[in-house]
Formats: C-alpha cells, sequence, structure tokens
C-alpha cells in the first residue's frame, strides 16, 4: 500500500540546535532524515511506523570531515561518496572507503550516510564491521549535551541501540593508528552493486617475527548486529601463522555467530563463508610475512 | 518554504529544473519524481521499482546523481535539478544517443533516461573511463531488455568519441 504524504509530516529547521531542540521538546518521537535511502524505502511501502519526520540533511554541522593529528571526525551526514572521495580515508582507512563503495550504485551513494547506516542499525550493514575493527567513537548529541560512546557499545540487540529518543549521533571519531595494517574487506552477495551481503567482513592485522601482534576481525550478517570477533582474536594474537592454525580458525568462526536461514541466504552457509573469509584473510596476512 | 509545515500541510517549493525556476505547492513527504512527472509533466523521469534500487527515476541534483523516488520535494527546495528533458543540449547527448542507437543500447526504453544521466554523471568526472568504471557508474541502473553489454560498449564509444572531437 503506497504511503499517503498527507498523513506525514516533515519539517526542517534548518540548523542543528534548532533540530534538537524540536527533537526534545515533543513526547512524540521524530525520526531523522538524511539522504532518504532507508527512510524513503520504508516510507514509499507503506510501513514506515513514524509519521513525524525531521530533515537533517541540510545541517552543515553534520556534513564535515575533520582531520586531526591523532584521529579523523566523519560528520555523520556524511555520504558514502564523500567517504569515497577523501584522501585520507581512503588512504588510512581503506576498509571503510571499500564498504562505502559497496553501498548502493552511485546514485544511493551519493545519499546514503554512515550515521544513517549506524543508526538504522541493520546487521548487513556494509560500513559497520569496518567501524567495528578500526575503534570508532560516535558523539551523540541532544539539548542535554554530548556524549561520547565507543561505537562497540552502540547496539544492543536486534535493531536496538543507545541512541535516545532525543539523540542525533553527531560525527563518528577513527584513531589514525591503523594505516601500517593488513586490511582485508570481502563482501560475498548476489551482485556487486545494490545487493544486501549474504556475509561480509572487515578485518585488519599486524605481524612481527613471524607472530601477530594484533589482529582485527568484524563481520556483518551472521548475528543480530554487526559482530566483532572477540574471542577468535584473543586465541590468535601471539600465534604463529600456519596451516593447521588457518584451518583451526575457520572451524571456530561457527562458535561466535549466530547466523539465521532468511531471504538472502541460509544459516548453514553463512557460517561456512565466514569461515572462509577469516581464513582468507589470514593467508593474507601470512603472505604478507613472506614479503616482509 | 515553510520550514515547519503542520500535519498534512502542504508548502511552496521553489527549485530550478532544467535551467527554469519552479514553484510548486506540494506535500513536504511527496516523492520528487511525483512531482516531477504530476506537477510539472516532466515524463521522461520514469519510476520502475519505487525503491531507489533500479535507476530509472535518476535526476541530477546539484550535479550528483540521485534516484528522485528516495526524496521528499521539501528536501529539494532551492537545489537546481537536471531531468532527462534538460540534456538535449549538453554536450555529451549527442555522442550517448549515436551511440546507445548503433549498439542496441535502448530497447524498451524505460531504463534509457536514468542510464543516459548516469552515464553523463560518470563521463563528466571520468571522460576516458576503463570498462569497470563504465560497469560501476551504471551499476545502480538496471535493465531488463539488454543484457547490460550494449549499453556499456554505447557508453565506451560515446566517451571515445568525445575524447577524440
Amino acid at each position: 500500500m503506497r504511503a499517503d504524504p498527507t498523513e506525514y509530516r516533515l519539517v526542517s529547521p534548518g540548523n542543528l540546535q534548532a533540530v534538537l531542540s524540536l527533537m526534545a521538546g515533543e513526547a512524540a518521537q521524530w525520526l531523522p532524515i538524511a539522504g532518504g535511502t532507508d527512510v524513503m524505502v520504508s516510507y514509499s511501502a507503506g510501513k514506515l511506523p513514524n509519521r513525524k519526520l525531521i530533515n537533517i540533511w541540510n545541517i552543515p554541522e553534520l556534513r564535515q570531515i575533520e582531520v586531526f593529528p591523532g584521529s579523523i571526525r566523519i560528520g555523520a551526514a556524511c555520504t558514502y561518496t564523500a567517504l569515497r572521495t577523501h584522501e585520507i580515508i581512503s588512504r588510512e582507512f581503506p576498509l571503510l572507503a571499500t564498504a562505502a563503495s559497496w553501498t548502493g550504485g552511485i546514485a544511493n551513494q551519493n545519499r546514503g550516510t554512515l550515521g544513517g547506516n549506524i543508526a538504522n542499525a541493520s546487521p548487513a550493514a556494509d560500513s559497520l564491521p569496518a567501524l567495528l575493527v578500526y575503534d570508532a567513537e560516535l558523539t551523540l548529541i541532544s539539548v542535554r549535551g554530548e556524549r561520547r560512546l565507543a561505537y562497540r557499545n552502540f547496539h544492543s540487540a536486534y535493531k536496538q541501540t543507545a541512541l535516545a529518543a532525543d539523540e542525533l549521533i553527531r560525527d563518528i571519531s577513527l584513531p589514525r593508528r591503523f594505516s601500517e595494517y593488513v586490511s582485508h574487506a570481502r563482501k560475498v552477495g548476489a551482485r556487486n552493486a545494490q545487493a544486501i551481503s549474504k556475509v561480509c567482513l572487515a578485518a585488519l592485522g599486524r605481524i612481527a617475527n613471524g607472530t601477530i601482534q594484533d589482529v582485527r576481525l568484524a563481520l556483518g550478517s551472521v548475528a543480530p548486529i554487526p559482530l566483532r570477533l572477540n574471542e577468535m582474536e584473543r586465541a590468535l594474537t601471539g600465534k604463529e601463522i600456519e596451516p593447521s592454525m588457518i584451518d583451526t580458525a575457520r572451524k571456530s568462526v561457527i562458535k561466535e555467530i549466530r547466523p539465521i536461514d532468511d531471504i538472502r541466504s541460509t544459516a548453514r552457509y553463512r557460517a561456512a563463508v565466514a569461515g572462509n573469509l577469516v581464513a582468507e584473510f589470514l593467508e593474507k596476512l601470512a603472505a604478507q610475512r613472506e614479503r616482509a | 518554504m515553510n520550514p515547519l509545515p503542520e500535519m498534512g500541510a502542504k508548502c511552496e517549493v521553489l527549485f530550478a529544473v532544467n535551467g527554469e525556476t519552479k514553484k510548486v505547492l506540494a506535500h513536504p513527504m511527496e516523492r520528487l519524481l511525483d512531482v516531477l512527472r504530476n506537477e510539472l509533466g516532466l515524463t521522461g523521469t520514469k519510476e520502475g521499482c519505487g525503491e531507489g534500487e533500479c535507476g530509472s527515476c535518476a535526476v541530477l541534483l546539484n550535479g550528483m546523481l540521485v534516484n528522485s523516488c528516495l526524496i521528499p520535494v521539501a528536501q529539494a527546495s532551492g537545489a537546481n535539478i537536471v531531468t532527462i528533458e534538460g540534456m538535449s543540449a549538453h554536450v555529451l547527448m549527442t555522442p550517448l544517443q549515436e551511440a546507445f542507437h548503433e549498439c542496441g543500447g535502448a530497447q524498451c526504453g524505460i531504463c534509457t533516461p536514468g542510464m543516459i544521466l548516469a552515464a553523463v554523471h560518470l563521463l563528466e568526472k571520468k571522460p576516458e573511463p576503463a570498462i569497470a568504471d563504465i560497469r560501476e557508474g551504471l551499476a545502480g541502473n538496471l535493465c531488463r531488455c539488454t543484457g547490460y553489454m550494449q549499453i556499456f560498449e554505447a557508453v565506451a564509444r560515446a566517451a571515445r568519441r568525445r575524447v577524440a572531437t
């Protein structure tokens, strides 16, 4: 059933303070809309429960990318195109730039935003595993003030987040300390563009004297939330990469994930592919050692 | 535009469409696609899927390729919009039309306006695209007739001709 626009309200306060005041001022919840690539799909299908929308596409504070010596701060309404074309992000955070290039086609990359991907909280979102391995930190803002939250603590359950009804994600901050890491990004889906992942992986690793110094693994579409493989990381750290260890890692991924059967894939396929992607990354890391 | 219209109220939206200033009275959540087609009579912009997957409703908004089915018209307030109707004088139009014609890049025609706009958006950034660039640039545009190869070849041919002239 197509939505009737007369049954919805959309306001455009035009600046951040005015947006936050409105969001704080009324008991009924406002749904922020930036590029609309998720919200408008639900709306058009007549499935958007919220009747009151607040436009944050035209808020300049949310569209900036600021580079500091130790970190980069990405405004929540920066588009995938802005991420892909940013020099520092492409060079130092290739997992994020690559995930941005996977998301939709060019037209959706010109509108879809990183903050929207986070707030929409789909476990299949392509950019979220990258934020997990880069230790992203969020700034959440409301009239009550600002608070910083480690991104790994943002998702509590399927589509449940730490965001309060009157809060916006203002920016996403990434520490600039991963540029020397070996990185690996893989999406497995029906086609490259416009297809939601069956499984996706973001991985970082650093190896010295043949042993893993640090390893960071995150998967999308294998659990109710984007998932960091904490146990696997602990088990791998300090180990030497050799074939039997890669095989063990491949087989143990299943212990930490909770994949489901859905329209895009099966739990069994997802578990097998997740193991293969982790193994593929470890092989890449091992090859790096041989070159070094 | 009234920034805070009440529920059910229309608002006045002022924007430039194909170089002309237009003022429309619309509900803020009306899709830009519907306003272009129904209010302004610009039916070259097609509705395919209506959920941002197919690219048939693509237009250029402030020079950016976007799917007009995903844009509430209030967000287009003040924007500069170009639809397929506004492309006739564009320098890439003749090479693209000729190449689409020669290569069989258009059959039923529903996807063609979006394909052309996606191609223009690509070629303005990359005048000499590799085939991978063309595939990526058009990946958000679905075609149920051609099988795509003719379209990729048409864009490559148009680019070569444009660069040669």
